[in-house]
């Protein structure tokens, strides 16, 4: 019992003790990374404040984020209920075989795609492609998500709005939307985390406006930068643990709501 | 009930349903009139689900017609047809209250926000739930989702109410309250109800007519005292209570048949003594338990008589049953014994005499 505990606990320190340098860090008072600790200041968040390049970074990811979370969980509500209610021929390899971008390595992705944009449709790098290939990237995780909310859904519901009247659509729009809302916020906040800190297929794809990661990464270059990185990386850590959360609250009141035990989840 | 002559609310004209190569219903036929309470009875796995989801149209008969209220219903989906349904599940909405749950059908109806609380409101009261339009979903009973999803189907005016086993889930009690309920509701509406059990008590006390499925197939329509003393096969009369069931041979002669009873002599029945059909030669006699009598201290019968001896006793209280081998006869015969004052109860062993009425008797073909 208790070596399984210690184990626990070096596992759990392996996992976060690098993250956990990132807010010391951006709170001392030092251009270098290093121990010891040589003061507190608040320098390198007003740094960051201060940097217009870095605003329009961050505002490009948001957009690219955003323009992910919707395009991914419209595609996934389409493809979760598709699974759940309609039988069709080659059902289980055509659902299997939208889940395969969740194993695939992102360079691959990267590369493949790039060449698809570049060469094969020879089209101008933008924002757009890194949208276009985030969702492609996100989907398989909306699905994943989804799914569990759809296969709640007692059939019957939705029999019963018909039978009372509503038309196929009337019922989705009144019964299985209100009772998969849970599982769609979850899915937004989760493609829209997954979107904001993805950086191999977004350098890739950058165009003239790189994203927020593809920046931090041309920060590197410059070591009297790295403060500035480290501070902005504690407030990404941050809002993911809040996005994160708040999807996993939504997860759970979904299956609470639909009277079901809890079979696990992303947290 | 319906005017003479009027047709039939529902009707079934040779509605076959397969599911790919599993033929769920054979060839039904069946009318259904306006203000009855009809019941779909029969063994679990014999299409009375499927039935009821024909009717409400959320299945499509591979083929056959149905007529509803003079109109055929092919094509119709389940939203444009003058049926509502209460689900076994009772399918609450969960995320609406109450009041939101049992005006859902009235959302398209047009109705000002007054004329739809008052409607809600009768409904509800209807069922015996006043007061209760603000509750949670989760919040309700087995029993008062029950009466949720009734109100709600009710407060349509449908023609046709179908219920698909809507007491299964409760207990006893007040599954027994319900059933009264149900019938008093019914008889209050004058809507035509069509529920779905496998209770056969349950069918014959709420009932104005029965059909008895088998295995996808109508074996028998009939009210519930036909069908418990005419019933048209030995398997339904297994099906709906106790028969005991004797090989006898059959000659029709004129209006009548004579049957010689294996051990027991002759019998003369009426043609209506035989509810599938006059048989003639090898045959069997059903009789049921509380149709034979024990006579006690040198009794008459005017009717037949034979002696026997207890071969097994059951005390129920009210009641004891009793299995008797009557002298030639091969199997032992189950009847029952209402338990009166000074009536003696016999034990095992004892002799007995044992009498029937021959207008008792069913005759089966084999
Ligand atoms: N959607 C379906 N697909 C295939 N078979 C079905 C389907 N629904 C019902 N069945 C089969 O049809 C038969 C009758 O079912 P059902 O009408 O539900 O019976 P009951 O309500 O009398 O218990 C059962 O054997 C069942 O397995
Ligand atoms: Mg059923």
């Amino acid at each position: 019992m208790k070596g399984l505990r210690i184990y626990a606990l070096a596992y759990l320190l392996f996992l976060y003790a690098p993250i956990l340098l990132l807010p010391l860090f951006a709170f001392n008072n030092s251009t270098i990374i290093a121990f010891p600790l040589s003061g507190f200041t608040f320098g390198w968040f007003v740094e960051l404040w201060e940097t217009p390049a870095l605003h329009a970074a961050v505002k490009n990811s948001l957009l690219i984020a955003v323009a992910t979370a919707v395009f991914s969980t419209l595609l996934g509500i389409c493809a979760a209920r598709a699974g759940a209610k309609y039988e069709f021929p080659l059902k289980r390899p055509i659902l299997g075989l939208i889940m395969v971008p969740l194993v695939l390595p992102e360079i691959i992705v990267g590369v493949s795609l790039l060449i698809v944009v570049v060469q094969l449709l020879d089209w101008q790098l933008s924002t757009w492609t890194i949208v276009a290939a985030h969702t492609l990237i996100c989907t398989p995780f909306s699905i994943a998500i989804l799914n569990g909310a759809f296969q709640n859904v007692d059939t019957s519901l939705e029999e019963a709005a018909l039978d009372l009247g509503e038309t196929p659509l009337s019922t989705f729009r009144l019964i299985t939307l209100p009772l998969v809302m849970p599982g769609v916020i979850s899915s937004l906040l989760i493609s829209f985390t997954i979107s904001l800190d993805e950086f191999i297929i977004a350098f890739f794809l950058t165009g003239s406006d790189p994203t927020m990661p593809v920046y931090i990464w041309g920060l590197l270059r410059f070591p009297q930068k790295l403060p500035a990185v480290m501070a902005l990386g504690t407030l990404l850590v941050l809002l993911s643990i809040i996005l994160l959360s708040i999807a996993e609250y939504f997860r759970r009141r979904g299956v609470r709501r639909a009277g079901l035990k809890d079979t696990g989840g992303f947290l | 009930m319906s005017t003479p002559n009027a047709p039939p609310l529902i009707q079934l004209s040779d509605v076959d349903k397969y599911y790919g190569d599993y033929h769920a219903l054979r060839s039904v036929t069946l009318d259904i009139e306006q203000g009855e309470f009809f019941s779909l009875l029969g063994p679990s796995g014999c299409g009375k689900t499927t039935l009821l989801r024909t009717i409400a149209g959320f299945e499509d008969a591979s083929s056959g017609v149905l007529m509803l209220g003079g109109e055929n219903m092919k094509g119709v989906p389940a939203n444009k047809r003058p049926t509502n349904m209460v689900f076994q599940s009772y399918a609450i909405f969960p995320h609406l209250n109450v009041f939101e749950n049992v005006a859902f059908g009235l959302r398209k109806k047009g109705l000002s926000a007054t004329e739809k609380d008052t409607k809600v409101r009768d409904a509800l009261a209807m069922v015996g739930l006043d007061g209760y339009g603000d509750r949670a979903a989760h919040a309700l009973s087995g029993g008062q989702r029950q009466r949720v999803a009734l109100a709600r189907a009710l407060v349509l005016q449908p023609k046709v109410l179908l219920l698909d086993e809507p007491l299964s889930a409760l207990d006893k009690k007040m599954r027994e309250q319900m059933q009264t309920e149900l019938r008093r509701l019914q008889r209050q509406v004058g809507i035509t109800f069509i529920l779905v059990t496998h209770d056969q008590e349950e069918a014959l006390i709420m009932s104005d007519r029965i059909a008895v499925m088998f295995e996808g197939e109508i074996a028998q329509v009939a009210a519930p005292q036909t069908l418990y003393r005419r019933p048209a096969s030995q398997k339904i009369a297994n099906f709906i209570g106790v028969m005991n069931f004797m090989p006898a041979t059959a000659t029709p002669a004129g209006g009548v048949v004579n049957v010689d009873i294996a051990g027991l002599g002759i019998a003369t029945l009426d043609a209506d003594q035989c509810p599938g059909g006059v048989p003639n030669g090898a045959a069997h006699v059903g009789i049921r338990p509380e149709m034979m009598s024990l006579l006690f201290y040198g009794e008459t019968s005017t009717a037949s008589v034979a002696q026997g001896v207890i071969e097994e006793q059951s005390y129920y209280g009210d009641m004891t049953y009793y299995d008797v081998r009557l002298e030639g006869v091969s199997d032992p015969v189950t009847l029952s014994m209402k338990n009166i004052v000074g009536r003696p109860v016999l034990e095992r062993g004892e002799a007995a005499r044992v009498s029937w009425d021959p207008r008792a008797l069913v005759l089966f073909g084999n």
